[in-house]
């Protein structure tokens, strides 16, 4: 048991919160966790079998095109300085953009739609995944290139030998990154403005006062990113045995 | 086999040239240890024979034909093992093969043949990270072996090893090349490995230098460790360690 001291200090906080909440005593300012629990069972039907669905779609979309963009975008970085160049100062500044007011934009020209939403995800995540594994392919040793260089091999054998295996791990944290940034993208998009998803259903909660009905959606995804994560993890640690040895 | 004619070659940046007018030969089948002080040029020799610095004036051959218009010519063997850490001990022997579209059955033979020879067959499925100091330079040096070249170029293969390990690696080194009779260029810091391991010396005493003294090691082809300890080697050692001392304090 590895994870005691953390398992114990959530505990310390949920009884902390618990406490506070009944001290209060007013569900609709700070439900307490059980009360949040509860109203998870009661919801169960809508949250697991609506609106984590319409969630998870726009969330799986948003990341899938997002890691193509973003090898694409480091891939040709890496290949050619002059798109280096040009690229790494745009992206950059993409990440400036409050992706909160814009948003409502995207609603405006693509409308409550899927595509709104899987935008302002894309927005939010392809930025850890482009510049991440971008620093992992520039991060190659320059003495293991020359080696291959002596060798004989070309660029593309350099890519695919050299730092396609090198930029590997730095391929699973950008994609950790991205998965909790992914559904944040996709909640944040659906309080905006959606006909279902656990962001919109947060907010319809809010708007009848429901504190504990806000809470439960919100519980399910963080649950859910990190299920996620602790998978991606689980299969980097099956893939890569060598990242110490780098 | 190796020839150099008049070349002179100077980094960007420096403000003095590394070598000048720089001229000298390597018999095939030769073991020569290149010697001097830290940043003298030793490894630019190296640079320049495997085509990763560009050459500025003068030209290099093997066999007499330029080595611009060659390939496969000379393999290098870094100071570092530099194994890639997720491929195993002989998907690491085979990559010059592989980059070189050599066939993959061939490529299984050949890799099983000289880890065999140096003694690492039960380790073919390992990864690097298993295997000790000593073992990884030795499946670097397999891996320069499948280059396939006649010309190999070891730039302090054992300079970051222990002292014992070292030892047995310079004996394991004489036995491999009595076994497969490529030329060797050897860069060392340690003139007594240079006098164990080679026939001849060249020491580099200037900065730029535009010749190398040629020493020749009087030991016979056969050698152990109780060679060194012959009056004229302890002779040859402290002349050689006098002619680096005299470059370092230049």
């Amino acid at each position: 048991m590895k994870n005691i001291s953390s398992l114990i200090l959530v505990f310390l906080l949920l009884m902390v919160w618990q406490g506070a909440a009944m001290g209060i005593d007013a569900a609709y300012i700070l439900p307490s966790p059980i009360e949040i629990l509860v109203r998870l069972w009661e919801l169960r039907e809508p949250l697991f079998l609506v609106h984590l669905p319409a969630t998870m779609g726009v969330t799986a979309l948003g990341l899938c095109i997002s890691v193509a963009l973003g090898l694409i975008l480091a891939v040709s970085m890496d290949w050619n300085p002059r798109l280096e160049k040009a690229l790494y100062p745009v992206i950059v500044a993409s990440q400036t953009i409050p992706t909160t007011a814009i948003a409502p934009l995207f609603i405006l020209w693509f409308g409550y739609g899927i595509w709104s939403k899987v935008l302002v995800t894309i927005l939010m995540t392809f930025f850890p995944i482009a510049i991440t594994v971008f620093d992992g392919l520039k991060g190659t040793k320059r003495e293991m290139e020359e080696l291959l260089l002596t060798y004989g091999a070309t660029k593309k054998d350099i890519f695919l030998k050299l730092k396609l295996p090198t930029a590997l791990p730095h391929f699973f944290s950008a994609i950790k990154m991205a998965i909790p940034l992914s559904v944040i993208g996709a909640a944040i998009a659906e309080w905006l403005g959606a006909q279902s998803g656990l962001g919109y259903f947060s907010k319809r909660m809010m708007t009848q006062l429901d504190g504990a009905g806000v809470f439960a959606p919100v519980v399910l995804l963080s649950v859910v990113a990190m299920l996620t994560v602790w998978i991606i993890t689980l299969i980097e640690n099956k893939i890569i045995t060598w990242r110490k040895e780098l | 086999m190796l020839e150099f004619k008049n070349v002179t070659f100077q980094y960007e940046g420096d403000e003095v040239p590394m070598m000048t007018d720089l001229s000298f030969s390597v018999e095939e089948g030769d073991f020569v240890s290149i010697i001097g002080a830290s940043g003298c040029g030793k490894s630019t020799i190296f640079r320049l024979i495997n085509g990763l610095e560009k050459l500025q004036q003068g030209e290099i051959t093997v066999d007499g034909k330029p080595i611009g218009s060659l390939k496969q010519y000379s393999a290098f063997m870094p100071q570092k093992d530099l194994l890639f850490p997720w491929r195993t001990v002989a998907e690491n022997i085979c990559l010059p093969m592989e980059l070189a579209g050599v066939e993959k059955k061939e490529q299984e033979a050949r890799c099983k043949e000289v880890l065999e020879q140096v003694g690492l067959l039960d380790y073919e499925r390992k990864y690097p990270k298993d295997l000790s100091g000593g073992m990884k330079q030795r499946v670097s040096f397999a891996r320069t072996l499948l280059s396939g070249a006649d010309m190999l170029l070891l730039d302090e293969p054992f300079s970051a090893l222990d002292f014992l390990t070292r030892v047995d690696m310079q004996e394991w080194l004489l036995k491999q090349r009595a076994h497969y009779h490529k030329t060797i260029l050897f860069i060392t810091h340690d003139v007594e490995e240079a006098i164990f391991l080679s026939r001849k010396i060249f020491v580099i005493q200037d900065r730029p230098f535009s010749s190398m003294e040629m020493v020749e090691v009087p030991l016979p082809e056969e050698r152990d460790r109780s060679d060194l300890k012959r009056p004229e080697i302890v002779e040859l050692k402290e002349q050689l360690i006098g002619k680096l001392r005299r470059s370092v304090s230049v």
